[in-house]
């Protein structure tokens, strides 16, 4: 009854279970790879289309991750967790599909942007408590795609990976291959600017939107 | 003393945890006084959990499809055609 069950304590252990998949996928077991695709595709094409705002350039992204993915699993050390280095992998991607828009003007990851600028702060109004239970599902989701896709790709590129990928800063900074500081002004700034979108509509009823005095 | 201003500038920080228990108190007691600075504090911790907590729309069907079926066809480190990154 004492003894220890190795086997069964990787099985329980997710990461060391996905790390078991990863190797399994490298060594040519598709059905292994289907099974990390299962799990984060959702995820994949979620952030994919938030960057590009656009269905079909987040399928191509999502296709060329997972395939590019699959061809340098050997590249993989396990050092990362598979995911952000997937994540990595999609990023790139995505940033690729907006550069190729020609007829967006603001696609630049590098434009200068002044980091001691100070954050503009227009609305402020009292928000209901989970003012997201007033809605669906798929009206929220509107609601919250709408208010993205008003960002400047570089605003919300850093918050998708920041606060809905939750990874660290550090990671953000050397996944755009940006300056921490330059990564924190833009987090900054992309989290105020979702901030007044959305008292637009989550704003308590009867609250007026006041100025900000400074 | 702390400032509006001052308080915005380290929004981030303040909401990530990550400044120091000096400078935090100091903002907190700013949070205390400044309505506005409390609004704007609640309303982005609001922002940020509501887009934390959106779940992921399921693939639409074809989609996920097509992607099996061209990771069916290919083997390990034997397509991408791209960098490693």
């Amino acid at each position: 009854m004492d003894h220890e069950h190795p086997e069964v304590t990787s099985a329980t252990d997710p990461a060391a279970a996905e790390l078991a998949l990863v190797d399994r996928a490298r060594n040519g077991d598709v059905a292994a790879f289907g099974e990390l695709i299962s799990k984060y595709e959702r995820r994949v094409y979620r952030m994919a289309r938030q960057i590009t705002q656009n269905d079909e350039d987040a399928e191509d992204v999502l296709q060329e991750a997972f395939l590019k993915a699959f061809g340098h699993l050997d590249s993989f050390q396990g050092q990362s967790k598979f995911y952000t280095w997937l994540t990595r992998i999609a990023v790139n991607e995505s940033l690729m599909k907006l550069r190729k828009r020609k007829s967006d003007r603001t696609v630049s990851l590098d434009e200068n942007i002044e980091t001691d600028e100070e954050p503009i702060v227009r609305e402020i109004a009292v928000w209901d408590d989970n003012p997201e239970l007033r809605y669906s599902q798929e009206e929220i989701r509107q609601i919250l795609d709408k208010a993205i896709e008003g960002l400047k790709p570089i605003f919300r590129t850093v918050f998708i990976l920041r606060d809905v990928e939750e990874l660290s800063t550090e990671e953000t900074a050397e996944m755009l291959g940006l300056s921490i500081a330059a990564v924190k002004s833009r987090l900054l700034r992309a989290r105020l600017q979702l901030r007044e979108k959305l008292t637009r509509v989550f704003k308590r009823k009867g609250e007026q939107i006041l100025g900000y005095a400074k | 003393m702390i400032t509006c201003k001052d308080f915005l500038r380290e929004l981030n920080d303040f909401l990530d945890e990550t400044t120091d228990p000096v400078l935090r108190a100091e903002l907190e007691r700013h949070i205390n006084e400044c309505p506005n600075c409390w609004v704007i504090c609640d309303t982005t911790k609001k922002t940020i959990q509501v887009y934390k907590g959106m779940e992921a729309q399921n693939l639409p069907e074809p989609v996920h499809e097509r992607l099996m079926s061209m990771i069916a066809k290919k083997k390990p480190g034997c397509c991408g055609g791209g960098d490693t990154h």
